[in-house]
């Protein structure tokens, strides 16, 4: 396999809020600024190896979830394109797109929210099989018990609504879900956030397991640093819906290269107790309605220099496999 | 259970509530009144061609000599007006059972066809939103913006009367406020993780819309629907009492209340006062019910 598995080039996702009439005429008009543009996903560039478990990292609204709903198909980006196994996602037609869409599942973060309350577990995990006819009538509940034993769930709850569960079994079926339709590529956002301390260990080694089991990839959203350190081969840190530093994750972990990742490193109560050198994050995230100019971490940065107050940093190769966004780094360019 | 040791978190919410619904209705001797009023009002209106005395819409069975009688009268042949005559003789008892049939029949039949548009409308604006929304909720904005009474006036001078005019009528003034409610509720609905999900299953617009949708909005339509039958058999009554509803072959309570209109000042009350207070019981325990359910679901109203 030459081509890479899964690319995002460029990606862009713009939020612009809705302007009513009124203003919509009074910004024709010049007499009012035009309503602002939210930059939630502001061009990402990333490259998926078939195999891996690549995290994405960032501090809350930094677009995290905007980047994985695109990547999914869930929504269009604004710009720049999503190539799935060669083929630019936004060309794909009938068939072809409902593979990709099949192929690349998301797993959601709320286990509430995720699943249709009204819904058997059954149909849950058995709709997408049943619309499509992707397998006969006749063959559907033995898929979806094979989906739900592989998640470690009763097949006997198969008649059950979502409400007769609890957190992690919810996400459970939502795993189910996903396998049900035999995925390639998992973009899990979150997926264990809002479950119990004590049950998000048994919730990651299911998603461990079946890894294995199917060769899955994996791109995880997530901002507890412990299990990114835990589970992943490459670390994509994330910083105002642009990638800052990326690499493997053992290299990021003991030596970030971006100031940004020195700092949430530092902060995060796992890794603590290392004590950097680097003082902990300080500051607040800046409303991504106006982010800075330059360096859009300069408020925040340490290291911050003259340059990095006028000119954006570029992500750069700065050692085999591994790129940054800072000065700090590519102080070669202008 | 390998997954989680955990209670299952928010027992069945719906569930719950339900019961809650139940408790509530149970625990109020006034709802409880009303929703026993209301069993014994639609019951009475489903069997009236079996329990009523005389067919009041048979003319041969009238007998005009028996015309006018006062409550608890004899009438010719025997039979006893418990509630009195008419002034064709008719049997004010039988007149009432028919009537109610006929409110009850205009009142459900232009709900449900109003519910049924009006959900279809919402259900529509929300999934596609931008210009399509747009154009039904400025469809909605204007039907709101009259009084429905007048709507309801202008179309009837224009078609005639009659049962199934007087449903066309009711439906086209009623649909814009389910539209609107129903569309808020699957705006909520839609932003949800799930909705989510089945499009990252790829299915389609359409199955989203009728097996995801509209099971997880309707709910507070339904209940403010309940509600509103009380606003169409009222609406109901009033043309027909304006002589623009039913036909008088086929009279509801409020063409009763009418026919009995002119006879009060003579001192016989009876022809218009029993149809009142049948239309007043009807009335208010359909409104008991429909608002405690409304407010135990937490429904704004309109
Ligand atoms: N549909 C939308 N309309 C408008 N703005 C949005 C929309 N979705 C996301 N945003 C905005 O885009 C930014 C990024 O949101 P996103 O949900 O991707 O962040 P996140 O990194 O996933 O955060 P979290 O860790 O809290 O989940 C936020 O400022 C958010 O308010
Ligand atoms: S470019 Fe400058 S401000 Fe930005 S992270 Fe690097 S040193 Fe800090
Ligand atoms: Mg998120």
């Amino acid at each position: 396999m030459t081509e890479p598995f899964f690319e995002l080039r460029g990606v862009k996702k713009y939020f612009r809020s809705k302007a009513t009439l009124a203003q919509r005429i009074l910004a024709a008009t010049g007499s009012v600024p035009p309503p602002p543009v939210l930059k939630a996903v502001d061009g990402v560039d990333l490259t998926v190896t078939r195999g891996e478990v690549l995290s994405l990292v960032g501090e809350s609204g930094c677009g995290k979830s905007t980047l994985a709903r695109a990547a999914t198909g869930i929504t269009k980006p604004t710009a720049g394109d999503i190539v799935y196994e060669g083929r630019r996602v936004a060309e794909l037609r009938g068939k072809d797109r409902l593979d990709y869409l099949l192929k690349v599942q998301m797993v959601f973060q709320d286990p509430y929210a995720s699943l249709n309350p009204r819904m058997q577990v059954r149909k849950i995990i058995g709709e997408a099989l049943r619309v499509h006819g992707l397998l006969p009538k006749s063959e559907i509940d033995a898929a979806v018990d094979k989906a739900l034993t592989e998640v470690g769930l009763d097949v006997a709850y198969r008649n059950r609504y979502p409400h007769q569960f609890s957190g992690g079994q919810r996400q459970r079926i939502g795993i189910a879900r996903a396998l049900a339709v035999k995925p390639g590529f998992l973009v899990c956002d979150e997926p264990v956030s809002a479950l119990d301390v004590s049950i998000q260990a048994q919730v990651i080694n299911l998603f461990m397991d079946v890894r294995e089991k199917h060769g899955l990839t994996y791109l995880f959203v997530s901002h507890d640093l412990g299990i990114v350190r835990h589970i992943s081969d490459r670390v994509a840190i994330m910083y105002l819906g642009r990638i800052v530093e990326i690499g493997p994750a053992s290299a990021v972990f003991t030596e970030p290269a971006h100031p940004y990742s020195a700092a949430l490193i530092a902060a995060s109560p796992s890794t603590a107790r290392r004590k950097r050198a680097f003082q902990p994050l300080k500051g607040e995230l800046p409303s991504p309605l106006a982010p800075p100019g330059g360096c859009p971490f300069h408020p925040r940065c340490g290291h911050a220099m003259a340059k990095c107050h006028e000119v954006r940093p570029i992500l750069k190769e700065i050692a085999p496999g591994r790129s940054a966004a800072c000065h700090l780094h590519n102080s070669d360019d202008t | 259970m390998i997954a989680s040791k955990t209670a299952p978190v928010a027992a069945d919410a719906d569930t719950a509530l339900r019961h809650k619904v139940l408790r509530r209705i149970k625990s109020r001797p006034t709802t409880r009144g009303a929703v026993i009023l209301l069993g014994v009002l639609l019951l009475l209106a489903l069997l009236a061609p079996f329990i009523a005395p005389q067919n009041p819409h048979d003319l041969a069975s009238l007998s005009v000599m028996d015309n006018r009688l006062e409550p608890g009268a004899q009438g010719m042949t025997g039979i006893t007006y418990w509630l009195g005559t008419d002034a064709q003789g008719r049997d004010m008892l039988s007149a009432i059972l028919y009537g109610l049939r006929t409110s009850l029949l205009v009142g459900l039949t232009s709900t449900a066809g109003a519910l049924a548009i009006g959900v279809l409308a919402g259900l529509v604006a929300a999934q596609f939103g931008g210009a399509v929304d747009a154009a039904i909720m400025r469809v909605v904005d204007f039907m709101l913006g009259f009084p429905s009474i007048l709507i309801a006036l202008v179309l009837l001078a224009s078609i005639g009367r009659g049962v199934d005019k007087v449903i066309i009528a009711i439906i086209l003034v009623q649909w814009a406020q389910y539209a609107r409610l129903m569309r808020a509720a699957a705006l909520v609905e839609r932003r949800k993780e799930y909705i989510e999900a089945a499009v990252n299953f790829g299915l389609p617009t359409r199955h989203i819309m009728l097996a995801h949708l509209l099971p997880n909005s309707i709910s507070s339509v339904l209940v403010v629907s309940t509600i509103s039958i009380a606003g169409a058999i009222t609406l109901e009554a009033t043309l027909s009492f304006l002589g623009v509803g039913v036909p008088v072959t086929q009279p509801s309570l409020g063409l009763l209340i009418a026919n009995g209109f002119e006879f009060l000042l003579s001192g016989e009350y009876w022809i218009a006062a029993f149809p009142g207070i049948a239309l007043v019981l009807l009335i208010m325990s359909l409104n008991l019910v429909g608002e405690r359910l409304r407010r135990s679901f937490n429904v704004r109203g309109q």
